[in-house]
């Protein structure tokens, strides 16, 4: 790897190794000092177009405790929203030199155009593109999934894939990053994805992805999945005609406590409630829900430091100029050759 | 500048030796006077001993191209392009003439800056500019502008359009159909239903889910198409629909036409051969409006051009600074570049496909978009007495696209690294060698009112701008 | 690793046969209780991959010795990756786990345990990894083999075999409970050099 930019072009392979990783990297987290010299000597820059303290945190933490040196550049409010372009902004930090830029951006794709655009050599993470992935978030999500079903299963968490496992995810699809990056990586662990919500609030081409997709909250937790991931969502989108009011929304699907007590008498008592946060109380989840024992919420925040300590090492760590896939000297060789979308009609 | 003191090749005239007209046999042919003099063996004789030859062994003789559909950026934009480059890049492209689209600023939509386009294109002299008019006031979709003015000024305009943006009022659609019938003028549509499109990035299917860019759905364009076809036949109007992109806008127009509306309809060279899995790069170079759309549309739209479902292929060339390209895709400028790539584009997607040979090439790149745009003297078949505008194509050359060495000031061609079919060799405009070797040579000197360009008229060719006289082009 | 010796170019003699290296981690068991006087606070900390199973087995053998040990309660795993001085000369590496005895390392005598001894770093690396988890009472270092050409002022208290060797050889050692050659585990430290 020399970005993480999505969870779409991630190989099981390579999706394990982080997540393995990540799980040495929690270990190191309940440590008495939670410090790593790895990185020491390399530049982060944490550079978020868009206002989210909880991912800026997670980020420069997991840099921190692998002793890169951390520069947080909050766009808003800089000489970007004074016109400056990415491409300024871009080469700004390359005359830095920042070895990462953890960017966050409010436009589809901006982090890949930043990694394409040979304006900066750094490797490139994504924190969240528009409406397009938020991969970190996704394998936080995977993190915290695959634990928890180690733990069901007694097995170790290391080294296991979450197949047999069924995931529903709830909610406003077509404009959730997070929905669309954990569709991927899920499915690509092994686990079966289930998508519900509202049809407005589910994309055009929903049908070409790897998942089934329910209209009705309670058709999809009839299929008894192991965990629901409910997204945010975002009030506004109201404004817009996609669903006419808040108070429908959260009784068609909204996990409310009707539905946490239908848990219960479903049995499904090893089903996990999650949410990538902030939460709307009362919206899109119940407060009975978001801190009841199947909450996970607070492990997934725990579990972030972790993802993202693993992503920035594998990235940073390594010689840049050599095969980034190879695992301690050996060729990477289950990865199958990535498909370049031809886009042009013979 | 002055010619009067040297021998002028133009009168001398053109042999054109083996060339082959339209794909048919190798014939020669004399270009004198900025006409056709002679075709056939015997042109040869008719040439003077002064005469230039030009040896067209294995090339293809065909009528210079027209473009319904360019955007030149002049006024306003002079560093995305001007008048001259993109009529450089015209000609380069093998076009004789090209429609100079209203979204300039100011917006085309009186008669002074329509002249203004058009006298710089007159004084560039590489290829025919004809302005098109906007139908409404500054682009506003509010209220009419001056579409009679535009049509009785020096420019002569016949085609209106908001281009860019659709004439989404149907009630102001109605009436500028209506109204511009008075000249016979053609109304072309941008047909994009703007509550559908609202912040659309890319085409609304498989890769915007993934990507998640706002779709532009194929419904936004073909609703727009459906009601304008209707408004047309109705108040008996003539509509052309520019940059068709979905298959369900070539069922809508084949409907159209079988009902006996008049209906005309363009497809640009992109559409032809790029789908919407480019934006997978996120590389704004693939931002256009219309997306980019499916491989599915993209053989529906070949299968409309070779039937006449589709009459024109338009460039849609439009031309875009560096900076409104390097950025995120959502901030990206809309627009490819076109002129300097499109024939090649067009022979390897319809000529090399066997969808359309080189008379049906000539027909939808020249003679009807000629004919749409009420351009009397350009898209003529190759024949004796008529204007000289062609070009000589060589088909068989390969060449790999660098927009950096293009004549055009934008470097957004998505065909970058592309290798293609088909070179311009030649271009004649009105007699006259714009592009000689596959370079350009010299612009057309100053037109003069007077018929025959062996007529010395140079002191003259100022005045005759002022003087109010007909529209100058008249070869 | 378990590529066939008959690879073209390469010449390799074995230096270390199934028996000798028991033989030798028999006398380092003996040693590392005779230095500490008995087994009370040793802890063994294999750094991955082969040191592991070499500690697993140093522990058998003290246990064997002193029958109140028992093995798996003072044998751990210290990886080494993070702490490594050479990161960026390599592509990445992935960390493995580092696994302590539940007593810990605080006041214990640490034996870091690996197969062969080179430049020495990759011992500082343990020793800076340790002291991140503790501060134990003393380290000891004991190898199986040690083929001299040290970078830094380190030396092993226990080594199975001194083998000198020239720098363009590859000194391999390969544990049954790692290494399978042609399907079967195999016990072996072998010399290769590119003829």
């Amino acid at each position: 790897m020399k970005h993480l930019l999505s969870t779409q072009d991630l190989s099981a392979r390579s999706a394990l190794r982080l997540l393995d990783t990540a799980e040495e990297m929690a270990a190191v987290g309940e440590r008495e000092i939670k410090k790593l010299p790895a990185l020491r000597g390399r530049t982060v820059v944490n550079l978020f177009f868009e206002d989210s303290t909880r991912t800026r945190i997670s980020f420069e933490a997991a840099a921190k405790r692998l002793s890169a040196d951390v520069i947080n550049f909050a766009a808003k409010g800089s000489s970007v929203s004074k016109g400056e372009s990415l491409k300024d902004t871009a080469q700004t930090l390359e005359a830095m030199s920042a070895d990462a830029v953890v960017i966050r951006h409010p436009a589809s794709g901006a982090p890949a155009r930043l990694a394409a655009s040979g304006w900066i050599d750094a490797a490139v993470v994504n924190a969240g593109d528009g409406t397009h992935e938020h991969p970190t978030q996704a394998l936080l999500d995977a993190f915290t999934l695959r634990r928890h079903w180690a733990r069901i299963t007694g097995t170790p968490s290391a080294g296991t894939t979450l197949a047999g496992m069924k995931v529903l995810i709830v909610g406003d699809v077509l404009h959730s990053r997070v929905a669309r990056s954990n569709v991927w990586l899920l499915t690509t662990l092994g686990a079966e994805v289930l998508l519900a919500g509202p049809p407005t609030l589910l994309p055009v081409g929903v049908g070409s992805w790897p998942c089934r997709v329910f209209y009705n909250l309670d058709d999809a937790l009839a299929e008894r999945p192991d965990a629901v991931m409910m997204l945010r969502l975002q009030a506004e989108r109201m404004n817009a005609a996609f669903f006419p009011s808040t108070r429908e929304y959260s009784r068609r699907w909204g996990f409310d406590d009707g539905r946490l007590a239908l848990l219960d008498t479903m049995g499904l008592d090893d089903t996990v409630i999650m949410h990538p946060g902030p939460m709307n109380r009362g919206l899109e989840i119940s407060s009975a829900a978001a801190d009841s024992p199947r909450s996970t919420v607070l492990a997934q925040v725990r579990n972030g430091v972790s993802v993202r300590m693993a992503a920035l090492y594998l990235l940073l760590s390594g010689d840049p100029q050599d095969d980034d896939d190879a695992v301690d000297g050996r060729a990477d060789q289950d990865d199958p050759p990535a498909t370049t979308p031809e886009g042009r009609t013979p | 500048m002055s010619h009067d003191t040297t021998p002028r090749p133009d009168d001398a005239g053109y042999l054109i030796r083996s060339a082959s007209l339209l794909g048919g046999a190798p014939t020669d042919l004399l270009v004198r006077g900025g006409v056709i003099a002679a075709l056939g063996p015997d042109a040869g004789r008719d040439a003077g001993t002064d005469a230039v030859t030009i040896d067209a062994d294995g090339l293809v003789a065909l009528p210079g191209m027209v473009d319904l559909h360019t955007h030149l950026r002049e006024p306003g934009r002079e560093d995305a392009e001007t008048v001259e480059t993109g009529s450089r890049a015209a000609a380069l492209g093998g076009f004789t003439a090209i429609h100079a689209m209203a979204n300039s600023s100011p917006v085309a939509d009186t008669a002074g800056v329509v002249e203004q386009v058009y006298r710089l294109g007159l004084a560039s002299g590489w290829v025919e500019v004809r302005p098109v008019g906007a139908v409404t006031v500054g682009l506003g979709g509010e209220r009419l502008a001056e579409l009679g003015a535009m049509a009785e000024s020096r420019a002569g305009v016949r085609v209106f359009s908001d281009d860019g943006i659709c004439v989404h009022d149907p009630v102001l659609m109605r009436r500028a159909l209506e109204y511009v019938k008075a000249f016979d003028g053609v109304i072309a549509q941008h047909a994009q239903e703007p509550r559908l499109t609202e912040g659309a990035q890319m085409n609304e299917g498989d890769v915007s889910a993934v990507l998640g860019l706002t779709g532009w759905p194929a419904v936004a364009e073909e609703s727009i198409i459906a009601r304008d076809v209707l408004l047309a036949q109705h108040v008996g109007s003539r509509l052309h629909v520019c940059h068709v992109s979905t298959a369900g806008s070539v069922e809508i127009i084949r409907w159209a036409k079988a009902r006996g509306i008049d209906v005309t309809a363009e497809v640009t060279p992109h559409h032809l051969l790029l789908t919407d899995e480019l934006v997978r790069s996120y590389d704004p170079v693939y931002k256009v409006n219309p997306p980019l759309r499916t491989s599915d549309d993209v053989h529906a739209l070949r299968a409309a051009l070779a039937d006449g479902t589709i009459d024109v292929v338009g460039t849609d060339h439009a031309p875009h600074p560096s900076e409104h390209k390097e950025c995120e895709w959502a901030q990206a400028a809309m627009g490819m570049t076109g002129l300097e790539t499109a024939l090649s584009v067009v022979q390897h997607a319809m000529v090399e496909t066997g969808l359309l040979d080189w008379e049906g090439f000539a027909r939808v790149t020249s003679a009807t978009p000629a004919r749409i745009g009420r351009l009397a003297h350009q898209g003529r078949p190759l024949a004796v007495g008529e204007p000289a505008n062609l070009i000589l194509v060589d088909p068989a050359a390969r060449w790999t696209v660098d927009p950096s060495t293009m004549a055009t000031k934008g470097r957004n061609s998505p065909f970058r690294g592309l290798e293609l079919p088909g070179r311009v060799r030649a271009t004649f405009f009105g007699g006259h060698p714009t592009v000689l070797d596959g370079s350009l040579a010299t612009p057309r000197s100053t037109p003069r009112s007077a018929p025959h360009a062996s007529q010395s008229a140079q002191a003259g060719a100022q005045g005759d701008l002022q003087g109010g006289e007909a529209p100058a082009w008249n070869i | 690793m378990t590529v066939p010796a008959s690879e073209s170019g390469i010449h390799k003699r074995v230096v270390l046969a199934e028996a000798d290296i028991d033989r030798a981690l028999t006398r380092i068991a003996h040693e590392i209780l005779e230095a500490n006087k008995g087994s009370r606070d040793l802890v063994l900390l294999g750094i991955p991959r082969r040191g592991f199973p070499l500690a697993q087995r140093l522990a058998q053998k003290i246990s064997a010795v002193d029958p109140s040990v028992d093995p798996d309660l003072i044998t751990g795993q210290l990886d080494v990756t993070m702490y490594r001085d050479d990161l960026r000369r390599h592509p990445t590496r992935s960390p493995l786990a580092t696994q302590l005895p539940p007593s810990g390392i605080d006041d214990k005598v640490v034996v870091l345990v690996d197969d062969v001894l080179y430049s020495g770093r990759t011992i500082r690396a343990g020793l800076d990894a340790l002291a991140d988890l503790g501060r134990p009472r003393a380290v000891r270092l004991a190898v199986l083999v040690d083929r001299g050409h040290r970078e830094l002022p380190i030396r092993a208290d226990h080594v199975g075999k001194n083998l000198p060797t020239s720098s363009q050889e590859r000194v391999r050692v390969h544990l049954a409970e790692i290494d399978l050659i042609g399907g079967s585990p195999v016990d072996e430290v072998v010399i290769e050099d590119r003829a």
